[in-house]
């Protein structure tokens, strides 16, 4: 058996572990609505084709806060500020789309710079100053959410608000910006006919833009030699130096791809016409559930597709286990699979002993697990690669092929 | 004069958590375990303590009898609840040699979810505050004084519980305008912290397993044990920083802690990963915090006349920007533990 397919295969055990866990949790609060309340959970996001477009709306940026997560991962990075990336980058798409009067692939383009410049920072000071970049990240979280919600609030042009609705219509609205579909339906990204289809505003051609998007990563990733510098980073950043390869430099630009990344996924969520931008007291959820679907798909572009997908579908699920039950209840389920798909290279051990396929493959993995744990004696040891294993695993892989 | 004893008030009850669950996380990176998941220990220590405050006040009426004694139970039930909690985190970073931040991280996310869950279940649905009931803060009748007699030489106020009135009496203000029993417990917590860090040998022995953990097991220290103990000890002090804040943010637990485990890891870095250093950055970033939210009230501070949402997001952005700035600048002088981060094996010297 492939290697690939154990990495599949130790996914869908911590997804079905999830969610008997979330089963059993509904049973403790009320055991009398909890199985049917479970299984419209299950089965609410193809139970009508509007479900099923919003599982499709709400997966494209999440692929794309994924392949930021995802992305840094593989470059030795965590990025935790897809949250302010995703917010910066959907200000910059309203405001282009609102202000200047831009049409959406424009858009589109100034949320991927804004979301790149919010990477850039935390990137430039890890590589100048070595500052940390999950605590930088954090950082600019919140300085991004905070900047964003006052822009909001107070860009003028001649002495009036332009955010905001009142702009266009009359309105005493002031904490939402302007509807798009009177702002500059220009703006709006292409239904291409898929809202008939679907019976849904919702549906538009953003999740095959992510799709696309998707694809180009894993091809710079594994194809290119641009993308073996950057893995190379992140496997062993002395190493990679020694080597010739400009380690600074590289740590800036995958922040920089990580952070356009996220910022893409705010244009493609805000730019379909369907939502505006609330002025939020909280970080957007929508960067760190990033997070879950980067480590689901085990940092794999490709995985970050389908792990999008089945995310956004439990939690469109999760939407009708209400009222009877909390909606949180779907991101304990998601938290429960992401705690166990923490020790994925325990329980690859384990399934590969167990299915023994392959004697060799079985002492290569077990070998190898302490082998990359313990691997590069870093200067500074947060940069341990979370996923140096699976990474690893997919690198034999290619060369098996 | 009433604003700078508020400001000195309100940085004290807020430098509080910061500095325990600084200290919390300073145990566990010292033993070599990153601990990303401060924010969700908090939340669950918060959670847990307020749910037993409002047992004590529904259930027992410790309002009326033993009111401090009411808080000090709640305060350690949060501690052990967090310790519960970063059992999570030890098994899964010490024993399973998982990938420390994705643990973590996963931690930080199920807290916030399951402390919603268990809202509503013991609150009944959408009824997401647990109001913290008045009687836990420290005021002059805490310690007998009764309306009218003298505290320092001035006549006792009466105070409005709920309203937190402005009073004129600077003493008065410093002392009952927002003193929690965490207050002390943190200073003790603190004092037990760096006698424990530095002049034990379990402190010590804690330490190398941070730097070179393969050294500390060939002279007979097990590994696993110390890690064990450091995280544990940073989920009890991650639990009572978690009831702190709630009990410094005034308004009731909302199943959350407002970025604070992950502010007081700034905490911990800028401190460079000691005792004393923590105090004082964890003092600093209190004091900015709290001239963020007290700007309008100051007379020196710009006040942006015609800006929308200054006191609201505009200088609540300051702790941040200064915390970018400093660890910036102080990013020289640096110096994680050694071996934080990579799961100890026993077979690699």
């Amino acid at each position: 058996m492939k290697k690939g397919m154990i990495s599949v295969l130790a996914s869908v055990i911590s997804i079905l572990i999830g969610l008997l866990f979330g089963l059993l949790l509904l049973l403790a609060v009320n055991s009398s609505q909890a199985f049917p309340k479970f299984g419209e959970m299950l089965t609410a996001g193809v139970s009508e084709m509007p479900k099923l477009a919003k599982v499709l709306y709400q997966a494209a940026p999440l692929i794309m806060t994924g392949l930021a997560v995802a992305f840094a991962f593989k470059t030795g990075l965590f990025n935790i500020g897809a949250s302010g990336q995703y917010t910066v980058g959907a200000f910059c798409a309203l405001f282009c789309a609102i202000v200047l009067r831009m049409p959406w692939w424009a858009c589109l383009i100034a949320a991927f710079i804004a979301g790149a410049i919010w990477g850039f920072f935390p990137g430039l000071f890890k590589a100048l100053f070595n500052v940390n970049e999950v605590i930088t990240s954090i950082m600019f979280n919140w300085i991004g959410m905070m900047a964003v919600n006052l822009l909001c609030m107070n860009l003028k042009q001649g002495g009036k608000l332009v955010m905001l609705p009142i702009a266009w219509v009359p309105s005493p609205i002031k904490d939402r910006t302007a509807d798009l579909s009177y702002a500059n339906a220009e703006a709006i990204i292409p239904r291409a006919g898929l809202d008939k289809l679907f019976n849904s505003n919702y549906m538009n051609i953003s999740i095959f833009l992510a799709i696309v998007v998707a694809l180009i990563l894993w091809v710079v990733l594994n194809r290119t030699t641009f993308g073996y510098e950057l893995k190379a980073c992140g496997f062993n950043k002395n190493a990679s130096t020694y080597a010739g390869i400009n380690a600074k430099r590289n740590i800036v630009l995958s922040m920089m791809i990580s952070g356009a990344m996220a910022g893409l996924g705010g244009g493609l969520y805000y730019l379909a016409g369907t939502a505006s931008y609330n002025i939020q007291k909280v970080l957007l959820p929508m960067g760190f559930n990033g997070i879950s679907v980067a480590l689901l798909a085990m940092s794999n572009p490709i995985g970050c597709i389908f792990s999008a997908l089945f995310i956004s579908y439990i939690q469109v699920g999760g939407e009708s286990l209400q009222p009877v039950f909390a909606k949180e209840m779907i991101d304990i389920i998601i938290a429960v699979i992401i705690y166990l798909s923490a020790f994925a290279l325990l329980t690859k051990t384990i399934l590969s002993k167990f299915i023994r396929t392959d004697k060799s493959n079985v002492n290569d993995e077990s070998k190898a697990a302490p082998a990359t744990a313990a691997e590069p004696p870093k200067a500074v040891p947060e940069e341990a690669a979370p996923t140096d294993g699976p990474a690893k695993s997919e690198e034999k892989e290619d060369e098996e092929k | 004069m009433s604003v700078l004893a508020d400001i000195i008030s309100a940085t004290i009850v807020f430098a509080v958590p910061l500095l325990l669950v600084a200290m919390g996380g300073m145990f566990s990176e010292r033993s070599g375990i990153i601990n990303i998941a401060l924010e969700g220990i908090m939340i669950m220590g918060a959670l847990m303590g307020c749910l037993m405050l409002r047992w004590l006040n529904n259930a027992v009426a410790a309002g009326q009898m033993a009111a401090q004694l009411g808080v000090l139970i709640a305060t350690l039930f949060a501690g052990v609840c967090g310790i519960a909690f970063s059992v999570l985190l030890a098994f899964a970073s010490i024993n399973l040699k998982a990938d420390q931040t994705i643990g973590g991280t996963a931690l930080n996310m199920l807290a916030p979810a399951l402390a919603i869950v268990l809202t509503w279940v013991v609150q009944g649905q959408g009824q997401t505050t647990i109001l913290i009931p008045d009687w836990s803060r420290i005021t002059p009748a805490t310690f007998g004084l009764k309306e009218g007699s003298k505290f320092f030489g001035s006549p006792v106020v009466p105070q409005d519980a709920v309203t937190l009135k402005v009073q004129n009496d600077f003493l008065q203000n410093l002392f009952f305008k927002q003193t929690y029993l965490t207050t002390l417990l943190a200073v003790l917590l603190f004092a037990a912290g760096v006698i424990l860090l530095y002049k034990t040998k379990f402190g010590l022995r804690l330490m190398a397993c941070g730097e070179h953990p393969q050294a500390a097991a060939s002279v007979g220290i097990n590994v696993f044990k110390m890690r064990w103990a450091g995280v544990l000890i940073s989920g009890f002090l991650g639990g009572v920083g978690g009831l702190a804040f709630t009990l410094a943010a005034g308004s009731g637990f909302q199943s959350s802690v407002a970025g604070y485990g992950f502010l007081a890891l700034a905490v911990m870095i800028f401190g460079n990963w000691k005792p004393w250093s923590i105090l004082g950055a964890s003092i600093f970033f209190a004091l900015f915090k709290v001239i963020g939210a007290y700007a309008s009230s100051i007379p020196f501070m710009p006040q942006f006349k015609g800006l929308e949402g200054v006191s609201t997001y505009l200088y609540p952005m300051l702790p941040y920007i200064i915390t970018m700035i400093l660890l910036i600048l102080t990013s020289k002088k640096s110096r994680a533990p050694k071996a934080e981060g990579i799961p100890y094996d026993k077979g690699m010297r």
